[in-house]
């Protein structure tokens, strides 16, 4: 059976037979035909943000903490380009999301009409592919296509590009799925051979480390019990990036920390000093592998990653492994099977007194809230109700990383390769959009936070209790700490002034305000923002001067960690500076 | 301080894709945003129906970015395949060229005559010019080119590389 049907109504259909919940959009001249389908529409909920950023950045949240992708509607020409930042994050992050942009008509395109841009041309680079669609009779199989490009594989965002006049324009519309050529095929399983030459190198290895990365959480909650698993079985110690947070439990005695830039001693001693490293969907980020020719000399690396892009790219490695984490993890743990690990206990002892560094300490003086300690007693008022974590970038979302203990996959959602100061609002929403019920925290700062300060009035509309928590030390601070270190405090511009009374602001837009100065009051503030059944902004004043390590410096290795303590102020050479 | 440059070796890739619209924008822009070099590009749709296009690219880099570039191409979802023509074996490479050459008396004989000896067509005449026509490796061409350039050189345009492998396989 078939039936003609618009352009818009054949998106609207199709999105629905995708199993979409949520569209996270606004409206415009280019998009029209399509919110008029959805008007009166209730298969499909469409959520109106507050700026086109927003709804790319409550997408990425939704899609973070359910694993389904999300979905973005905006209009032409500055919709578009609003949301560019967002799909920007998505990519370098991997987050499954589908954009459908609207067009001007396909005859006035190439005339500079009125809100036309180049959308295709403009986000050519920071999506995984996307679509012009010309004719309403392709635009099934196209979204078909998008959603498969979206999932599978290494995920990342597919852009749907749609002029106004082929939303409007009729073709067909069967009831089964198009027809279309199966052209996007992942590699998702590794050969018996590369699994059998990683297993005989976990089997012999003295000091071996897994370090894994956003892609365990990206390949679904399997693989963190297979990670899991094979830890059990191998008995090798984990580190993760910023981005595999949750993957493999904090409270877990084999669990070193966040490795990198701000990670722990005994992570980064351990990747330095590992005679096998087992990279499990992650991509030696620079913040990852500090100076490149000190990374980890003398080990044998095996690297997991459904991105053969990913492999060689800016670390060599022994044993190159594609294919899709969860697969591979399976394959590695049958292989295993009943083998015995071998005595690592020389390697624990050493790790055992890499830990007595205590590298997390922080003075604790009298005075202003210390803002670790803030997150630390966040995490100890919140973990039994097994939150969802957001963060703005910068210091906070370090100090959230290090002191937050994540136990399972998708509880923690941060913007970890394009650093977006302003992700974790929106973030927030669309987490709390796909998990009602649960306690969903941005933990932010206060510059951060002004960046989609707007989605506010998104979360009061749609009823969305999500909480702010700002850690307010009124200054840019992972800026003033750069310019400690490198430009001998010159305090450049990162000063936050003229700020916000954000209990004040939070009032006007119908949420609670709480203002948080004394640290007498911080669990009590905590625990008031928990019990309140509506959207929370704290505002937490912190220490000003409060600085975020351990620290490896740009263009220092693992083994150059600042701690707490250590002298901070001064000067780089230019090699460093550029490295920055 | 200062930025330094890395040793690099030529590669031929071909790159088959869908002749989708944009994609050779979409090519050369991968080449661009992540530093990689074109020495030269073609592309043209070589199946019947227009849904296939090949692309040759030359490229110079070292041996890791070669990888990389290749990994890179293989991840766009309207290719279907890239071979990288120098790892994979034996393999021919042409290019055309069209010359144009002005002169009379001898000099327009000693234009002809280098012509002749490189295997170039004459494929346009006047009183006083001609424009050969040479298909070769793009390295006699170079050399042809700069032959002429002693003997009335107008100008030249070139094709870019096209290549395949020798023997029986297809690519
Ligand atoms: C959109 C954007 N612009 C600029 C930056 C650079 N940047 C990184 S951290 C930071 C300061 C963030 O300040 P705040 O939100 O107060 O967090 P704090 O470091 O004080 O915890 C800036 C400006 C960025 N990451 N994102
Ligand atoms: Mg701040």
């Amino acid at each position: 059976m078939s039936e003609e049907r618009s352009g818009a109504a054949i998106l609207v259909e199709c999105l629905v037979r995708q199993g979409v919940e949520f569209v996270f959009g606004y409206p415009g001249g280019a998009v029209l035909p399509i919110y008029d389908e959805l008007f009166g529409d209730h298969r499909l909920r469409h959520i109106l943000v507050r700026h086109e950023a927003g709804a790319a950045h409550a997408a990425e949240g939704y899609a973070r903490s359910t694993g389904k992708p999300g979905v973005v509607l905006v209009t032409s020409g500055p919709g578009a380009t609003n949301a560019i930042t967002g799909i920007a994050d998505a990519f370098m992050d991997s987050i499954p999301l589908v954009v459908i942009t609207g067009q001007v008509a396909t005859n006035l395109i190439g005339t500079d009409a009125f809100q036309e841009a180049d959308t295709i041309g403009l986000t050519r680079h920071c999506t995984k592919h996307n679509y012009l669609v010309k004719d309403p009779a392709e635009l099934a199989a196209t979204i078909d296509e998008a959603f498969e490009i979206a999932t599978t594989g290494r995920p990342g965002p597919v852009l749907v590009d749609i002029p106004k006049n082929v939303q409007v324009a009729t073709a067909p519309m069967s009831d089964v799925p198009a027809q279309r050529p199966q052209r996007y095929r992942p590699r998702t399983t590794a050969a018996a051979e590369e699994i059998a030459e990683a297993i005989a190198l976990l089997e012999k290895a003295e000091r071996p480390i897994f370090y894994t990365g956003g892609g365990v959480i990206n390949s679904g909650p399997r693989a963190s019990e297979l990670l899991r698993e094979l830890q059990t079985l191998t008995g090798a110690p984990v580190t993760s990036t910023l981005m595999g947070l949750g993957a493999f439990p904090a409270d877990h005695p084999e669990w070193l920390g966040m490795l990198g830039m701000h990670g722990t001693f005994e992570a980064n001693m351990a990747m330095n000093q590992c005679d096998l490293m087992v990279n499990i969907g992650a991509r030696f980020d620079d913040r990852v592998t500090g100076r490149l020719d000190a990374f980890s000399p003398d080990s044998t690396k095996i690297h997991i990653d459904i991105d053969r892009a990913s492999i060689n790219k800016v670390v060599p490695v022994d044993l190159p492994i594609v294919g899709d984490c969860a697969t591979v993890l399976e394959q590695l743990v049958e292989v295993w099977g009943n083998r015995q690990p071998r005595d690592l206990s020389a390697w624990k002892a050493q790790i055992d007194d890499w830990r007595t560094r205590d590298s997390l300490a922080y003075p604790q003086r009298k005075g202003p809230i210390m803002p670790q300690l803030a997150v630390e007693r966040l995490f100890a008022l919140t973990h039994e109700r097994d939150p969802i974590i957001t963060t703005e970038v910068g210091q906070h979302q370090m100090w959230a990383a290090q002191y937050f203990g994540f136990v399972k996959p998708n509880r923690w959602l941060t913007s970890g390769g394009l650093g977006t100061m302003g992700y974790g609002m929106p973030a927030a929403i669309g987490a709390q959009l796909g998990n009602p019920g649960k306690l969903v925290i941005d933990i932010a700062g206060e510059a951060s936070i002004q960046m989609n300060i707007q989605e506010m009035g998104t979360a009061s509309q749609f009823r969305l209790p999500i909480k702010v928590f700002i850690l307010n030390n009124e200054y840019m601070g992972m800026v003033r700490q750069w310019q400690e270190l490198t430009y001998e405090s010159r305090y450049s511009n990162s000063y936050s002034d003229s700020l916000p009374d954000f209990v004040a602001l939070a009032e006007a837009y119908g949420w609670k305000g709480i203002r948080i100065e004394d640290q007498a009051d911080l669990d009590a503030s905590i625990q008031a923002m928990i019990d309140h059944d509506g959207p929370v902004m704290v505002d937490c004043r912190v220490s000003q001067e409060a600085n975020c390590f351990p620290m490896i410096p740009s263009g220092a290795a693992h083994t150059e960690m600042l701690l707490y303590g250590d002298q901070v102020e001064g000067t780089m050479d230019d090699e460093a500076k550029a490295l920055v | 301080m200062k930025i330094h440059p890395t040793e690099s070796e030529r590669h031929v890739l071909t790159v088959t894709v869908d002749n989708e619209a944009g994609i050779l924008a979409k090519i050369a822009g991968l080449f661009t945003a992540r530093g990689y070099n074109i020495d030269s590009l073609t592309v043209a749709d070589i199946s019947e129906d227009h849904a296939v296009s090949r692309i040759t690219i030359v490229t110079n880099g070292p041996p890791p970015v070669i990888d990389q570039i290749m990994a890179q191409l293989d991840r766009l979802v309207p290719v279907h395949k890239v071979i990288d023509l120098t790892e994979a074996g034996p393999h021919v490479e042409r290019e055309l060229a069209l010359v144009k050459v002005r002169g009379t008396g001898a000099a327009r004989g000693e234009a002809q005559r280098i012509a002749d000896a490189a295997g170039a067509r004459v494929i346009d005449t006047t009183e006083e010019s001609f424009v050969f026509e040479l298909t070769e490796t793009s390295d006699r061409i170079d050399s042809f080119v700069s032959q002429m350039r002693e003997h009335g050189l107008v100008e030249a345009a070139r094709s870019g590389v096209v290549g395949m492998m020798r023997g029986t396989e297809g690519a």
